[in-house]
């Protein structure tokens, strides 16, 4: 009897639970369509994970370099775990996380974060937290990024954030509630459309140029990180136009680095040496670079890491070969399927990861 | 700390562990800690408030209690040989010494009250009437925050020194055990006011876990929090958006408004009150009803019967019946008698009485003229109603529709609409301005102004009104089944299947109908500021 009645418990509970988890994934966003950044960080734990070069920060490293070009000229493996608004807490604990699964040569962070001390917004902190998987990494991530009216059990339990998705529920939620196409190669965002550079706008004066102590608090962490783990860290600054660089940012970077004896690399200055042109290559009129802007950052950064980190071609490895031939087989097949959209529509309708029907018909 | 929150689950969900877990000679000790706990978050510095509550109460009431004692003593050894009179002097001679205790608790605890609750409002009429008398005087306004659920426990405490001054049971000698009886924490929020008798049986009992009183409370704090956070917190962005703007929203919509606040303070009120009895039952402790489905009422005097029971008792108790035959009523009674006859003189001293009570009952709900208007008018209704009990009387002698079914439920309806006018008091934020939108669901009045686009624009999406008619159907559904009894009892009768089907459903309402995290304001009950 007593049996009996302890299955039955265990049998509710397990229901209950199971049913409750089902229902949290149809509320939570899926990020497919629209705003794919959102799946960013979640799609790296199906890929392979054996990267030589981990990039790490905002939507200036995941639209500034392309790992399947990194991988075509140098036979370098990197990935790169960007996401919008990456906080530079977040980049230091999606690297700690990182570091359990892999040791890359080098680990390249992009210096912009370094703008903010404080959590910013929660749809950011969202699209970066809820794809990590749960870790040690991930609590301490979420503890550092939330906004005042933000609640740790709903970063747990996210049903309780997403609750009130119950009313917005699409075809979509239903469709991608336990997979999701590949949106990303390797952790690029790729977008082929242009919009070039009209004007570029001014940064406003700011009341203190010094970066915050919580951002060189976490930044020294990174270091230290790096260090134990020996591990190459390169700082750089992708070549956006805005949001505003300032020369006492720069100037404040180039100490730390020297200080610290790392590599820093502010692309802003090397533009023509790129050769990037703000005509051609930015798909958002400076924000953000477009794939042939990837493409030309990765030739000229590849060499780079290639030459000083000795970072080996592993083009010859005939596994490796496979697995970056599919790679760049999608990569190229989303490019032709992007710049196919852009001809018949004017614009990215699906961002080439999907037919552009079943977009249509969600 | 709020009950809508994920701060009180996990405090009532480790309270829990905890009480069942340490010896039971203990739970009432724990208890204590945990309501000052609770205390604590509201802030800090209402332990004081609460404390010298817990230590002047206690202390009067020790000091009468010993006074009976005293007396008893002395009669028992000394009656035989004293004259009637003797054994009257002496009992009034106590009985005064007892009565300034009583006088010095009461004055202390409602001055506290007064002081915290009342005095801006005061200080506000105050200036009022130097600016309507010309004067450029002006007084300022005290800083002082209202210390949580400061009406409820002064009422609490008060009914308690009360009672021992009357006899009715001896003073508790253990201050720790008064101070658990002021501050027990599901209580503090909004009630219901318990009295000491009733409430001390089970507080200070030692109680062993019990699957059946477990489930029963869970279940019962389950169905408080539907009605809170999916139904009451849901309904208050419409009533926010018609109440806050009365340049826009008139006539009909002030209708509409009064029929959504009535069901979101129904929902957030009987809620809250679940969520207490719930959570005490969970703890084993009993705690009294405060609600006995009070929209199916077919008067407003049965309204007050049925709604908020412990406030309505406690007034009839502690202010009526003694107001109505203290020495100023009674020689009152004896002139208008005299003077009106023994029809209307005998009714009036009743009259004057319920509306010192409403009075008090208005003040007591809130520091502003609108409450005192909405219990003066409530008493206004319980008269009228008195005074036209011959023309009822009249009709029901002529038509013989007293239990048919659609009489009745006119009854129900008029009395709900009747309440629910009386309470759009609580709503506007003057009483000028209330008149005013009362008015225009007369003269303005369109019910064409009602279409889907304009319902849409109060805040609510269609989802959300598919939502409250759902709860709006289960509140009543729940309301006629208790007519035959509880329905937990019922549901305990039900296959396993069915009750899990019904927690189940009960809990997912909750989680993803809930009005809460971002994008909703956390509101407080509506009792809380009580």
């Amino acid at each position: 009897m007593a049996r009996k009645r302890i299955l039955t418990a265990l049998i509710t509970i397990a229901l209950t639970a199971s049913s409750l988890y089902i229902l949290e994934r149809l509320l939570m966003p899926k990020y497919v369509s629209a705003i794919v950044e959102g799946s960013l960080v979640e799609e790296y734990y199906s890929e392979d994970k054996n990267h030589d070069v981990i990039f790490i920060g905002d939507c200036e490293v995941y639209e500034s370099f392309s790992p399947i070009t990194l991988w075509e000229h140098y036979g370098i493996t990197s990935y790169i775990r960007g996401s919008a608004q990456q906080l530079i807490w977040q980049s230091y604990y999606l690297l700690e996380e990182t570091l359990k699964y892999e040791k890359p040569e080098v680990v390249v962070f992009n210096v912009l974060a370094m703008k903010y001390d404080q959590p910013q917004k929660e749809t950011y902190n969202r699209m970066t937290l809820d794809g990590m998987r749960m870790s040690l990494s991930k609590l301490k991530a979420i503890r550092a990024s939330m906004m005042e009216d933000e609640k740790f059990v709903e970063y747990i339990f996210p049903l309780l954030r997403y609750h009130s998705r119950w009313s917005v529920l699409t075809a979509e939620d239903f469709r991608y509630m336990f997979r999701k196409d590949k949106l990303f190669h390797n952790g690029y965002y790729m977008r082929v459309d242009v919009r070039p550079v009209q004007t570029v706008p001014k940064g406003r004066k700011l009341a203190d140029y010094r970066f915050g102590e919580r951002a060189y608090y976490y930044l020294d962490r990174m270091v230290e990180l790096c260090k134990e783990n020996d591990i190459e860290l390169v700082l750089i600054k992708a070549p956006s136009l805005y949001p505003y660089w300032y020369d006492e940012w720069e100037v404040q970077m180039e100490e730390y680095a020297a200080k610290h004896g790392l590599l820093y690399i502010n692309f802003l200055e090397l533009i023509d040496e790129v050769g990037i042109d703000f005509s051609k290559d930015t798909y958002d009129a400076g924000l953000h670079l477009n794939v042939t802007g990837a493409e030309k950052m990765s030739i000229y950064f590849g060499k780079i890491l290639r030459d000083t980190y000795r970072l080996k071609d592993r083009r010859d490895d005939p596994e490796l070969s496979r697995l970056w031939q599919q790679k760049a087989e999608f990569y190229y097949a989303m490019k032709e399927s992007q710049y196919r959209e852009l001809e018949e529509y004017g614009y990215l309708k699906s961002l080439g990861a999907r037919p552009p029907e079943s977009t249509a018909a969600d | 700390m709020l009950f809508a929150s994920y701060g009180f689950i996990l405090f009532i969900g480790l309270l829990f562990i905890v009480y069942y877990s340490i010896p039971k000679k203990y739970q009432w000790q724990l208890l204590l800690g945990a309501s000052y706990l609770f205390y604590y978050f509201s802030g800090p510095e209402n332990l004081l408030y609460i404390s010298f509550t817990t230590l002047s109460t206690y202390a009067a009431a020790v000091k009468i209690s010993d006074m009976h004692r005293v007396q008893s003593q002395y009669l028992a050894s000394h009656g035989d040989g004293m004259s009637r009179e003797e054994k009257k002097a002496y009992k009034a001679s106590v009985k005064s010494g007892q009565r300034r205790w009583l006088l010095a608790c009461l004055i202390l605890n409602f001055g506290v009250l007064a002081i915290t609750k009342y005095s801006n409002f005061a200080i506000a009429n105050i200036n009022w009437a130097l600016g309507a008398l010309g004067s450029g005087t002006r007084v300022s306004f005290l800083q002082l925050a209202l210390p949580m659920g400061i009406s409820f426990y002064t009422f609490k405490t008060m009914s308690y020194i009360i009672d021992v001054y009357r006899g009715k049971y001896p003073a508790e000698r253990n201050p720790f055990k008064l101070a658990l009886f002021t501050s027990f924490f599901p209580q503090l929020v909004q009630g219901p006011i318990s009295r000491f008798d009733n409430l001390s049986r089970t507080l200070f009992e030692q109680h062993s876990f019990d699957s059946r009183n477990v489930s029963r409370g869970l279940q019962r704090i389950l169905w408080g929090f539907f009605k809170k956070v999916v139904l009451a917190d849901r309904m208050l962005v419409a009533v926010n958006t018609i109440i806050r703007n009365p340049d826009t929203y008139q006539g009909a919509f002030v209708f509409i408004g009064m029929l959504f606040y009535a069901y979101q303070l129904y929902a957030d009120f009987t809620g809250g009150i679940d969520i207490t009895i719930g959570t005490a039952e969970v703890l084993g402790i009993k705690v009294e009803e405060n609600f006995k489905r009070p929209y199916f009422s077919k008067s407003t005097a049965e309204y007050w019967r049925r709604w908020h029971i412990t406030m309505g008792t406690w007034f009839k108790d502690y202010l009526f019946y003694p107001l109505s035959v203290s020495g100023p009523m009674l020689k009152f009674s004896k002139y208008s008698r005299q003077k009106l006859g023994d029809g209307l003189g005998k009714r009036l001293p009743v009259y004057v009485s319920t509306i010192i009570v409403w009075f008090t009952t208005g003040l007591w709900h809130g520091a502003s003229w609108n409450f005192i208007v909405w219990g003066l008018l409530n008493g206004a209704v319980i008269i009228i109603s008195m005074e036209c009990q011959p023309l009822y009387d009249w009709f029901h002698g002529r038509f013989n529709v007293k239990d048919s079914f659609w009489f009745r439920l006119f009854q129900v309806v008029r009395t709900i609409l009747l309440m629910s006018a009386i309470r759009m008091f609580d709503c506007y934020r003057d009483v000028p301005l209330t008149f005013r939108m009362l008015g225009t669901m007369f003269t303005r009045f369109d019910a064409g102004e009602l279409s889907l686009e304009a319902l849409l624009g109060l805040g609510l999406g269609l989802p959300d009104y598919a939502v409250l008619l759902l709860g709006l159907m289960a509140l009543v559904s729940v309301s006629l089944a208790q007519r035959s009894g509880s329905v937990r009892d019922k549901l305990a009768g039900k296959p396993f299947v069915v009750r899990y089907a019904a927690y189940y459903v009960l809990i997912v309402s909750i989680l993803v109908f809930g009005a809460y995290g971002i994008g909703y304001d956390a509101s407080q009950f509506i009792y809380n500021q009580f």
